[in-house]
């Protein structure tokens, strides 16, 4: 009983680690631009693919190079950074086409929605058309893990090593980033054109080159809540990225636009709400995470840790 | 290129884009239409399959004044929906309104998808047809999408609409004018509702099948996108935008698997080259002085279904 329950938690911690990873994804931009960047979920999927491709994998039926690989596979770690790196660059590319032109007019903020999405929709069907529409499950060779045991026995409970390493890898990934946004010089430029951009701009700091470091960093962090999600589930296909988003942007909600600590709280009481659901009523189990933010949205419209937002006139 | 199937199915984007301007005409963004359009045909498809009262034939035939009490029961219900809702939601501004809407999309897509009567994933089919032929949808859509249109024409004129667009200009001020901000909103909103609601029954017999998957989290986008792209400033915008978006994809049906990398193109470029959308008040200004005795709104019909 004690075991299923540590694992039942632990599946919940793990899948609400990488909500996190995606809430932060967004909460970096949000407090930038004010804006949602909705080619995040897509960035999501990138990262996945990436990861399976730079692990060896090779590209299904109904891709557009079937049975194509690259040579030789990289240990998964290694993958997954470098596959963590492209989708963050891919990012700085969406930030190019679909944010930067309408910064620069001074268009409607709601315009980003729409454009973001675009190149959200652009990005997974490219993907599509190169892997085709199948899901991959990722190789696991023995060597994928630096020959780590694929479970672990503590007491009567089974734990996947990849459920551990992926709470590992999502909280060192958590905590880095918060402890660089507190104490480094960079971190501290982005908080502040996150507080002020035109202050920000009159104290020297380059507050495009801030906007550009969110994005390279919010793509990363969707890039590797999607390899971590390939290696440890699957990849359904190239619209997995969506459903996570999705459920990044509740988590954001939940925890209070554009707050580091709520976004954490938030993915991981998402993350365990949703492991707590009985396996019977499953199918609801993804209106869980809608309905506790409807309910949080309109009891603390501010989020759990988020700060009131007061209309000035 | 342009059949029949394809052009009520531009009607009903047209109708949709409609149904998200009325929210963002009062100045809230709402992404809940796809929601209602699902509660509608939702409705529809249950009735028509498992009420026999409404005459539905063995044939698979359906009475046309059965089709009618759906479009109005379609609509009822989704503008209840909306007010309950409504009156809960509203409270919230811009992104968070967003994202509650959002909310609500994905809360009845799963609530479809699982309930025990909806049909889960395949959904419901069979739903019987009340017009021999496809074009037999083209004269609903079409009225419906024009009693919407004079009824945003007729808004303009009216205190609720000068109403809605004095709160979409400043919230704060029109409340202190002594609007009562709260209920011309809730109008606002439960008019969209009622709206995308008919459309959705009449979706349903349209397309045969109904499924959960009729309205999601890319409707709520794709639908915003009607109105962003046609321009929110007038309603013929959306229209023009629905119409327009809606024939895209199939019109690149030729192009094969590229077309949807084109679609999204199209929706990541629109906004840079045209931040006010297609249709602007001023363009309708400029046509209308062009072509006197020519209703502005006629000219743009006329001009859509050739993009």
């Amino acid at each position: 009983m004690i075991e299923a329950l540590l694992q039942t938690l632990l599946n919940g911690a793990a899948s609400g680690g990488v909500y996190v990873l995606v809430a932060l994804g967004y909460t970096l931009v949000f407090s930038v631009l004010g804006v949602i960047n909705f080619a995040q979920g897509a960035l999501f999927s990138l990262g996945g693919y990436l990861t399976y491709l730079l692990m060896g994998g090779r590209i299904g039926v109904n891709g557009a190079l079937p049975g194509w690989g690259l040579p030789g596979g990289l240990p998964f770690w290694l993958a997954l950074l470098l596959a963590a790196a492209g989708s963050g660059l891919m990012a700085l590319l969406v930030e190019r086409l679909a944010f930067a032109p309408l910064r620069h007019r001074r268009a409607e903020p709601l315009l980003a929605l729409i454009t973001s999405l675009g190149a959200g929709v652009v990005l997974v069907n490219l993907l599509q058309i190169l892997m085709g529409a199948e899901g991959y499950a990722f190789p696991q060779h023995g060597e994928a893990l630096a020959g780590l045991p694929d479970a672990l026995q503590i007491g009567g409970a089974r734990i996947r090593t990849i459920q551990l390493l992926l709470l590992l890898i999502s909280s060192v990934a958590v905590l880095g980033l918060t402890l660089w946004l507190e104490r480094s010089r960079h971190g501290q430029a982005l908080r502040a054109v996150a507080e002020d951009p035109a202050t920000a701009q009159l104290l020297g700091i380059d507050s495009e080159a801030m906007v550009r470091l969110a994005f390279l960093l919010s793509g990363a962090l969707a890039g590797l809540g999607g390899g971590l999600i390939g290696m440890s589930v699957s990849l359904a296909g190239p619209y997995v990225g969506i459903s996570y988003g999705l459920k990044g942007l509740a988590v954001l909600v939940l925890g209070g636009l554009g707050s580091v600590p709520g976004a954490i709280a938030g993915g991981l009481l998402m993350g365990l709400a949703e492991a707590l659901v009985p396996s019977a009523a499953s199918g609801w189990r993804d209106a869980l995470a809608f309905g506790v933010l409807f309910a949080v949205l309109l009891l603390r419209p501010s989020g759990l840790l988020g700060r009131r937002l007061v209309e000035k006139v | 290129m342009i059949d029949n199937g394809l052009l009520v199915q531009m009607l009903l984007g047209a109708l949709l884009g409609v149904s998200v301007y009325l929210p963002l005409a009062a100045g809230q963004l709402s992404l809940a239409t796809p929601a209602f359009y699902a509660v509608g045909g939702t409705l529809a498809a249950l009735l028509s399959t498992r009420w026999s009262l409404l005459g539905a034939d063995a044939a698979g035939g359906f009475p046309l004044p059965s089709l009618l009490l759906e479009l109005v029961l379609g609509g009822g219900l989704a503008g209840v929906v909306a007010l309950l809702v409504g009156t809960l939601v509203l409270r919230l501004r811009g992104i968070y309104l967003a994202i509650a809407t959002i909310a609500l999309v994905e809360i009845v897509r799963v609530a479809i998808l699982n309930l025990p009567f909806t049909g889960g994933a395949v959904g419901i089919f069979g739903i019987p047809q009340p017009f021999a032929e496809v074009s037999g949808y083209l004269l609903p859509a079409l009225a419906l999408l024009a009693l919407a249109g004079w009824g945003c024409q007729r808004l303009e004129l009216m205190p609720l609409g000068r109403a809605m667009a004095a709160i979409r200009d400043d919230e704060l001020a029109a409340g202190c004018m002594g609007i009562d901000t709260t209920r011309v909103k809730l109008t606002a909103f439960v008019f969209s509702a009622v709206l995308a609601g008919s459309t959705g029954a009449l979706a349903a017999h349209f397309l045969n099948t109904w499924n959960a998957r009729q309205g999601s989290f890319d409707a709520s986008i794709t639908t915003l996108a009607f109105v962003i792209l046609g321009g929110s400033r007038t309603w013929l915008g959306p229209v023009a935008g629905g119409l327009l978006l809606t024939a895209l994809p199939e019109l690149l049906r030729p192009v094969g698997d590229v077309r949807l990398v084109l679609f999204g193109l199209v929706i990541l470029l629109g906004p840079v080259l045209f931040p006010q959308g297609l249709i602007t008040p001023a363009l309708l200004e400029r046509l209308g002085e062009h072509g006197p005795g020519a209703a502005p709104e006629a000219t743009t019909a006329h001009q859509e279904p050739q993009p």
